[in-house]
Parts: structure tokens; C-alpha cells; sequence
């Protein structure tokens, strides 16, 4: 069995690669990401957004004259499926990647795409890693990675909170536990004391012994690094035993079952989470477009991949061509107007231009407030 | 100051101890009997919580009062999870009582699974929030080492343990039940029904677990289909810890557990809870392979 589509694939490459070039071939670009099984409320979005942007691009007659293709690939945010969605790509001849959408697949498809000199452009992979000085120079994503939260949170600690004193607490994963060391290195380097930093496990039938010590370090702020859950769990049990210490955490907890867990408890809670660009012209056009197209609000990811495609069809725009090293060149020289603003990408290939705020929980609703930064 | 914080600490950890505590007892009484882990017993304990949940919001929406409705609703809980704890041990091990060991041992396995599933899709896969219906307690204040949630479950447990062991010490039923569990051929010679017994066991350990799942539940303010799988590996410990099969063993175990990680994240790090109690548990069954109440059991050649 495994032989035999061994053999199909292997034909249907040689047939793709012994096809005609056509004078007028479409210009064809790949989407990977989840667009089946558990996680397919993170990847069916940015779909939508590719499908959307594209049939727009195609009803104003394409790109240098050349209509565009949509090559979708399931990787259902597995990697191990991931590398055979990247291979199946490449065979296709994409000219570029929107995707993968989670940070796993990322890393896993990241070398094909290398090896292939294709770029990709993630909307949502925000593990730092992926962009880290020179790793990846043909991956770009139009997402903040997770320690741009921090700077923003930790200068909000520094700036406006004044804390002396801060205890860090996190769920020892990669998210939750690199949120919150990037925190404390700048909040030391700040010289704010750390009084306590350690890891709580989310499933723990209770956190009582983590709440009797952050009672007896007295923190003036605790940094929280993880997901709503556990920091939901935190909050409610720190407020029934009377620690009344402000909560700063990352964009995992700002999330509607936070609120709804934590009731009363949530107030003052501070989160970071994207600037809210609702009132954009781009951003409400994207969303009519969605609601029209798809009878339904647009979901997780929908206006970072909206406006990855935006950057991708410009870049090919604006260089006439197709090729990977004009396509780079013209991807980190362009501003593009999106939903989220205008967008540029630094050197590493991290989106700029975009915003990140800080939230506060205030009578059971998160509320923007105006200390935000925008991403270099 | 410093002793003061070993003693919240300590009751800390008692209270998180006596949750492993009456899950455990569920462990060990099957195991007792049949020699059987019950691995789907954690998802009992989830399935009691979110009976509880479901209870409690209907008469909440009906405006019974708060003490009231924890009552109601811890009671309603037990009965459900009773009857959950029969019918799993009709569905899946009976049938399995004759075959070899490792076959209701998989099938355990797979009822865990099975009703976490099922509570998934059922209810949500989302964490939905336990009413606050604890009242508040003045005098604890006073004392300054535990809260009121806390308190309950220091004190429904014990009466619990306590319930438990008279039950298996004076009436015909718990007799009947030490008889099997001694010598299960022998105890039906005597005319002792080992079917009834076991269902029994499982209705009692089930029971158990359910009114654990109700008090964590309204100490931790949330329910989720997940819960029981940690809190029932770590349960499982605590049985194996005091010696499976040892009733007494499994409150010892659990306590011990409890307290042993609430005083490694206080004064050593929250990092290494996990690391600890297992690590405990590797040291003991080096030292005392029966655990710590478990008799040793000689090996028929």
C-alpha cells in the first residue's frame, strides 16, 4: 500500500515537472495548516482569509496578468504530517507559503521549505525560535512572537505599576515558562528584585502551597506564563485566600472562559494582547468579506493570514516576478495596508508595525488601555 | 512567622492529601478484592464533579439556599457515581473476570478514556466554573491556617474514612467484603455472594471518589472533563505508597503524599511536586516493596 503511493507520488511529480509551461500558468500559492481534525478552529480561518484575498486579487484580473491558485494542504498542526504537506507543496511548484499555522508543523516544514528556496509566511506560529537571528531567513510571519509580549508587559511593571518586588509563576512550558524568563530578565536588568520563580503544574488538584509562599514573599506584581486555565485556577484560589496581588500575564489569558471562571476575582487582571483595530477601514473590509462570503464572524488567526496574503500578493506585485530572492527583497521593503494596520517585517523576519496593548480586566470585561507598543 | 507557615503548609497539604485519600480508598478496595486496577476510577471522581455542577445549577435556578444546595448536590453526586461505579464494573471487568490478567486491566484503560470522551462531547471541553456555596467561616480567621473550603474537607473526609472503617470493621456487609478479600474461594463455600460483594466495592469506592470530585470542585472553583487523570495517577500513588490493598494504607498514603508535596513547593520549589511524589514513591518500594501499611504477600511457586 505504502509502495504503491510511493509511486503515484512519484508519478505525479514527473508529470508536473514534465508539463508545459504555459504562457498565461497561474501564479500558484500554497496554504499549509490545519484544516481538519482537533485543532481545525486554528487553521480553517486562515484558509478563508487566502480564499478571500486571492478571489479579490483574481476579480481585478490578477497579479502581472496571471490569476492566482489557492494549493491548500492539511497538516492538521501534526508535524509528522507536516513534512508530507510541505513535500506535496513543493512538488506543486508554490511560488510561496502562506502557513504553517502552528509552531510545531513550522519547525518540522521549515527545512523543505529551505532546501526548496521557498518562502513562507506564518500568520500564527509565535514560538521566538523560529525567527531568532538568522535562523529561518525565508520564513516570516505576521504575528508577534511570544517575547514581544514581554516587553510590553514588563514595561508596564517598570512604568506604571513601579514594582519593587515581582514573583514569577509559570507552567513550565515553552510558552509559559519563555514569557515568563523574558520578563525577568528585563525587569532585573531594571532592578526589580525577583522574589520567587517557579513552575505550578496546571492539573494539580490545588495550588495551595504556591499561594502560602507568594503570601509570605509578598510580591508587589506576579507574572503569570501560561494558558487561561491555570491562570484562572491561580486567580480564584490566590482571592479566596486573600492575596490580593495584580495578575500580568500573556495573551493566553486574555480570553472570555477567564473572565467567566473567575467572576469578580478577574478584576485588575492585566493581559497583553494585539491592539484592537476594529475601526480600520482594512479590518472592517476584511470582515465584511468574510461575513458575506462565510455567513459568520472570521476566527482565530483570520486577520494576521488575511494580511500574510496581502504581503505575499504585494511582494509579487511589486517586483514583477516570482522568484524567491525578488520576492524576499520586496516582502521586507513594502508596507502593506492590513486589518492589523501597516505592516513591515524587521530583518529577522518578525512582523513591525503592528501593535500589541495592555488589557485590564474591569467589571467582567477586558478594557484596552493606552499603554501599548508597536512591534520594530 | 516560620512556624506559623510550616503549619499552613502542613494543613495545606492535609487537605490536598485527603482528596488523594478518599480516591485512593477506591483503588484499593477493587484491588483488594479482585486484584484489579482501576484505572477509569479518576474519571469517576471527574464524573462526580460534574454531577454535582449539574445539580447544583438547577437548584440554584430553582433559589434553594447555598448550604443547602451543596448538600443536595454532594448526595445527588454520590448516588450517580455509585451507580456509574456498578454498571462499569458490570460492563467491563465482569465479563473479563475469568481471563487473563492484563485483559480488564486494558479494558480499564479504555473506559477511562471512554467517559472522558464521553463527558467531552456530552457536556464540553471547556472549564465551566463550580458555584461558590461554601459560607464563610468566621472563626477560621481566627486561626489563620486554612480556609473554609479547606476546613470542609478536613472534616468531610474524616468522617468519611472514619464511616468507612466502621462500615468494614462491624457490619455484615464490610465482614463479607474482608472474608472475599482474604480468600474470595473460600468466602463463597461460606455462602458469601462475590458478585454482590464486588459490585459493593464498587458502589462504595465510587462513592468515595464522587464526594472527593464535589469537595475539589468547590475548593478549586472549576470542573473540567480532564481532572481526573492527574488526580487519579496520584491517588493511584498514594493506594501504592501505603500499600495496596490496605485501607488504612490508602488514607496513610494519600496523606503522606499530600503533605510531602505541599512542603517540597514550600520550602524547595514548585518545579519538583511531581518529581517528588513520584521519586517518594520509587524510594519506598525500594525500602518496603509492600508499601507502608501493606502486609507482604508470599508468592505461591
Amino acid at each position: 500500500m505504502k509502495k504503491s503511493i510511493t509511486w503515484i507520488a512519484a508519478a505525479l511529480v514527473s508529470a508536473s515537472l514534465s508539463a508545459p509551461a504555459l504562457a498565461a500558468e497561474t501564479i500558484k500559492i500554497g496554504v499549509q495548516g490545519a484544516h481538519s481534525g482537533d485543532l481545525a478552529s486554528y487553521g480553517v480561518p486562515s484558509l478563508n482569509a487566502a480564499k478571500i484575498v486571492i478571489d479579490e486579487a483574481n476579480a481585478k484580473g490578477g497579479v502581472l496578468g496571471r490569476k492566482i491558485e489557492l494549493v491548500a494542504q492539511d497538516d492538521q498542526c501534526k508535524p509528522e504530517l507536516a513534512t508530507n504537506a510541505a513535500t506535496k507543496l513543493i512538488s506543486d511548484q508554490v511560488v510561496a507559503v502562506m502557513g504553517p499555522i502552528c509552531s510545531g508543523p513550522t519547525n518540522a516544514s521549515l527545512p523543505l521549505f529551505e532546501s526548496a528556496k521557498l518562502i513562507s509566511v506564518s500568520p500564527t506560529a509565535t514560538t521566538p525560535a523560529l525567527t531568532l537571528e538568522g535562523a529561518h531567513p525565508l520564513f516570516l510571519r505576521t504575528v508577534a512572537n511570544d517575547l514581544a509580549q514581554a516587553e510590553l508587559t514588563s514595561s508596564y511593571i517598570l512604568n506604571v505599576l513601579k514594582a519593587r518586588k515581582v514573583a514569577y509563576v509559570h507552567d513550565n512550558g515553552e510558552y509559559g515558562k519563555g514569557f515568563a524568563t523574558q520578563n525577568r530578565n528585563i525587569l532585573e536588568k531594571g532592578g526589580v528584585e525577583t522574589v520567587l520563580f517557579e513552575a505550578i503544574t496546571p492539573d494539580a488538584v490545588d495550588f495551595s502551597p504556591t499561594i502560602r509562599k507568594l503570601r509570605r514573599v509578598k510580591p508587589d506584581v506576579i507574572v503569570f506564563g501560561g494558558y487561561q486555565p491555570a491562570a484562572s485556577k491561580l486567580v480564584q484560589q490566590m482571592r479566596r485566600d486573600r492575596v490580593k496581588t495584580t495578575l500580568v500575564g500573556p495573551d493566553g489569558v486574555k480570553d472570555e472562559t477567564f473572565l467567566k471562571m473567575t467572576g469578580k476575582d478577574s478584576e485588575g487582571t492585566l493581559a497583553s494582547y494585539p491592539k484592537d483595530t476594529s475601526s480600520l477601514a482594512m479590518y472592517k473590509h476584511a470582515r465584511e468579506a468574510h461575513v458575506k462570503e462565510f455567513g459568520s464572524e472570521p476566527g482565530f488567526g483570520y486577520y494576521n493570514a488575511y494580511a500574510a496574503m496581502q504581503a505575499l500578493l504585494k511582494a509579487i506585485e511589486t517586483s514583477g516576478s516570482t522568484e524567491t530572492d525578488k520576492l524576499l527583497e520586496a516582502l521586507k521593503k513594502n508596507t502593506v495596508d492590513t486589518p492589523l494596520g501597516n505592516l513591515t517585517f524587521n530583518k529577522n523576519g518578525d512582523a513591525a508595525g503592528l501593535g500589541l496593548s495592555i488589557y485590564m480586566a474591569k467589571d467582567g470585561k477586558f478594557v484596552e488601555t493606552d499603554h501599548n507598543i508597536i512591534l520594530k | 512567622m516560620d512556624f506559623q507557615y510550616f503549619i499552613e503548609l502542613f494543613f495545606g497539604g492535609l487537605t490536598r492529601g485527603s482528596i488523594y485519600a478518599l480516591i485512593a480508598l477506591g483503588y484499593t478496595l477493587v484491588y483488594g478484592i479482585i486484584e484489579l486496577i482501576n484505572f477509569a476510577h479518576g474519571e469517576i471522581y471527574m464524573l462526580g464533579a460534574f454531577t454535582a455542577l449539574l445539580i447544583a445549577g438547577v437548584l440554584g435556578i430553582m433559589g434553594f439556599p447555598a448550604g443547602g444546595i451543596l448538600v443536595v448536590a454532594a448526595l445527588a453526586a454520590v448516588v450517580w457515581s455509585a451507580a456509574y461505579g456498578y454498571t462499569l464494573e458490570k460492563v467491563a471487568y465482569k465479563p473479563l473476570r475469568g481471563a487473563p490478567r492484563l485483559s480488564p486491566l486494558i479494558s480499564a484503560i479504555g473506559m477511562s478514556i471512554f467517559l472522558q470522551n464521553y463527558v467531552l462531547l456530552a457536556q464540553t471541553s471547556d472549564y465551566v466554573p463550580f458555584p461558590r456555596l461554601l459560607p464563610e467561616m468566621e472563626f477560621l480567621d481566627a486561626i489563620g491556617v486554612m480556609g473554609p473550603s479547606d476546613f470542609l474537607i478536613l472534616v468531610t473526609s474524616t468522617l468519611a474514612m472514619i464511616a468507612l472503617s466502621l462500615f468494614i470493621r462491624f457490619t455484615r456487609m464490610g465482614k463479607a467484603m474482608r472474608a472475599t478479600a482474604q480468600n474470595r474461594k473460600m468466602a463463597l463455600l461460606l455462602g458469601i455472594n462475590a458478585d454482590r460483594i464486588i459490585s459493593l466495592t464498587f458502589i462504595v469506592g465510587s462513592a468515595l471518589a464522587a464526594l472527593g470530585g464535589v469537595l475539589i470542585a468547590s475548593h478549586m472553583g472549576q470542573v473540567n472533563f480532564g481532572i481526573g487523570f492527574l488526580a487519579g495517577l496520584k491517588a493511584f500513588t498514594a493506594a501504592v505508597l501505603g500499600g495496596i490493598g490496605s485501607i488504612p494504607g490508602a488514607m496513610v498514603g494519600g496523606l503522606v503524599l499530600g503533605i510531602a508535596e505541599s512542603l517540597t513547593t514550600g520550602y524547595l520549589s514548585g518545579n519538583y511536586e511531581d518529581s517528588l511524589a513520584f521519586g517518594l514513591l520509587i524510594l519506598i518500594l525500594i525500602f518496603r516493596p509492600d508499601g507502608i501499611l501493606g502486609k507482604a504477600k508470599v508468592q505461591k511457586v
